[in-house]
């Protein structure tokens, strides 16, 4: 027991280290989304004139006001919501019509079934010749163009062939073949019902993933109407680009530039918030999708 | 596995006899090649159309002629690239901004996996989780937001502290010369909480009994998270870092497109962005030379690809996977 109360003076500075690290790592990842929030929520003179640094400085609304003023960013916004709501229910479906025949060892020719998938992964065809056919079928400037062509991701089908096969019991198949069960009622009524976990992993991912992209919509769209929220937000946060309509009520030059800037940290928050507000609840499942997918497949 | 069970019997079986197993055995399942039909459709269609039509990288593509109309020039677009003045720029650009991204954002996620591991206070660790994967899911658009943001020389809260000290602001994003570091450290920023999770898993997969004979042996808690935690993750560090090789050339495009402007485009041009640029965005779009140039990448990603899997296979016939 003495060599116990001797070690706890090392563990003891390696705890405080350890505390120290850690508050390190938190406090780099919090700071800067603290600021923009605390920015958005300031004045445009404080913006402007860099005197926010942690709290809100003279707070108000008016950042918000004008996001929320901005016609093409509602737009995008319901844009965004029916690609990620239609992308994501063919997305999963379809994964799991993939996926769960690749499961069956009984599915003859699997292997070169996965093998035609997972080349897909290794090597690609690149991006003109994708567009050419996007533009081939005709879904250029088409809500399609948004959802076709990601309809399936091979990586998110193999973490659900895997959790298939590691999760359903050989002997239930069985059991369920003997009684005259056909394999389509086998996957709704048994493999379905036992898949929730792996359901909302891959809905997340995939909801997240047409939430969060930009890049096929600048590619095949052009019609502004059509745009989801990251196209408007990339022309106004990065390509600088603020409709000059909506912020006319502001009558002098500065205190126009002042709004836009003090605009662009609100929509920073505003754009982040739907994410970020179902993230806590989320956040076990996105963990539990790295882990399957860590395990080979 | 029990495939290769039965195959011995089949041996036995006449040829013919053998088929018929084989469509008896296909037909039991047709209800699964049901399911297969439409992901298998959509792959053949948006996967393996694309490379068929990649040839066009060897021909001088015209939309009105059509693929197979269109001339045959062989390797011509490919040397005109190799002979570009642009070529060793962007093949340095992408070569070193990946290795600068593999290397910095190696050790970080596994400090802080290390760290996480010892906190006693549970509370505390989960809220540390909680805040670090959060920017993880903040889209690229965002993202980059805020980088222009809080880099902005005129506002920004990075030129205000710059400012503060009496210096004069920088325009971080007009330098090239900032460029890389600005791309790979808001990379780690926003990614190492997310990343460190396959760490936290390696960690609780070690076992236990090495920390209590550790203790009993009056080992520190230093020591043991040296010679127990961190030979316990190395093996899958060792393999995530091998199979990033292997995507070295597909670095986040998105981003760097976004981050790019006509100032800092000496260090940021990077292949596939110059393939987009030149393929779709410029004035006279050229597809063939375009393609050529995502082919040649996506030949050498490939082989990258194998070469870093087979290597990964071999190392891991005694460890995690």
């Amino acid at each position: 027991m003495n060599r116990k109360i001797k070690e706890t003076g090392s563990d003891r500075a390696f705890n405080i280290v350890n505390y120290i690290v850690l508050s390190l790592f938190f406090i780099t990842v919090l700071y800067p989304c603290v600021y923009i929030v605390s920015a958005s929520f300031s004045s445009t003179d404080a913006v402007i004139s860099g005197r926010v640094w942690l709290w809100p400085v003279e707070p108000g609304l008016k950042g918000y006001k004008a996001v929320f003023e901005n016609k093409a960013i509602g737009t995008g916004f319901f844009n965004s919501i029916y690609y990620t709501v239609a992308g994501t229910v063919i997305n999963v479906v379809l994964t799991i019509m993939a996926a769960y025949p690749l499961s069956r060892h009984d599915f003859v020719g699997r292997n070169v079934i996965m093998f035609v998938f997972v080349f897909t992964i290794l090597f690609s065809g690149g991006l003109i010749p994708t567009y050419l056919l996007v533009k081939e079928l005709g879904l250029l400037n088409t809500r399609w163009a948004m959802i076709l062509p990601t309809a399936l991701s091979v990586f998110n089908m193999i973490i659900t062939r895997t959790y298939f096969q590691t999760t359903i019991p050989r002997e239930m198949l069985e059991a369920a073949q003997v009684d005259g069960c056909s394999d389509l009622k086998f996957l709704r009524s048994i493999v379905l019902p036992l898949s929730g976990p792996i359901i909302a992993v891959i809905t997340l991912f995939y909801a997240v993933g047409h939430w969060n992209s930009y890049f096929n919509a600048l590619l095949y769209l052009k019609d502004r109407d059509l745009y989801p929220l990251q196209l408007v937000l990339r022309s106004i946060l990065i390509q600088n680009q603020i409709d000059p309509n909506m912020i006319t009520s502001e009558e002098d030059l500065v205190a126009r530039q002042g709004l836009a800037d003090l605009l662009k940290y609100s929509l920073i928050v505003v754009a982040a918030v739907p994410v970020l507000i179902i993230y806590p609840f989320v956040q076990k499942h996105f963990v539990k999708g790295v882990m399957i997918g860590s395990i080979k497949g | 596995m029990s495939y290769q069970e039965v195959t011995p019997h089949m041996q036995t079986v006449t040829r013919p006899a053998k088929k018929r197993r084989l469509l008896r055995d296909m037909a039991k399942v047709w209800q699964l090649y049901l399911l297969m039909i439409l992901p298998f459709a959509f792959i053949i269609i948006f996967k393996y159309v694309p490379m068929y039509g990649a040839q066009i990288a060897f021909r001088d593509f015209v939309v009105s002629k059509g693929i197979w109309g269109s001339e045959w020039v062989g390797l011509r677009h490919f040397v005109r690239f190799f002979q570009s003045y642009e070529f060793w720029n962007i093949m340095k650009n992408t070569i070193t901004l990946s290795l600068y991204q593999l290397i910095a954002g190696f050790p970080f996620p596994i400090i802080l996996a290390l760290s996480l591991n010892y906190v006693g206070n549970l509370k505390f660790k989960k809220t540390v989780q909680m805040v670090t994967y959060a920017p993880h899911f903040v889209s690229v658009v965002v993202m980059v937001g805020i980088i222009f943001q809080i880099l902005d020389p005129r506002i920004g809260l990075v030129n205000a502290v710059i400012k503060m000290f009496g210096f004069e602001p920088v325009d971080f994003m007009g330098r090239a010369e900032y460029f890389q570091s600005i791309y790979v450290w808001s990379g780690i920023w926003q990614n190492v909480g997310f990343n460190c999770i396959i760490f936290l898993a390696a960690l609780s997969g070690i076992d236990p009994s090495l920390h209590e004979a550790a203790v009993v042996d009056g080992a520190s808690k230093i020591r043991r998270m040296w010679h127990i935690d961190l030979p316990g993750i190395m093996p899958i560090a060792v393999i995530l870092l091998i199979l990033n090789v292997g995507h070295m050339l597909e670095i986040g495009f998105e981003k760097v497109y976004l981050m790019q402007n006509p100032l800092n485009l000496r260090t940021s041009e990077i292949i596939d962005t110059y393939v987009y640029k030149i393929g779709l965005a410029s004035q006279v779009v050229q597809f063939s030379y375009s393609t050529a140039i995502g082919l040649f990448r996506n030949i050498i990603n490939f082989i990258l690809l194998i070469a870093v899997n087979h290597i990964a296979k071999k190392m891991n016939q005694s460890s995690l996977w």
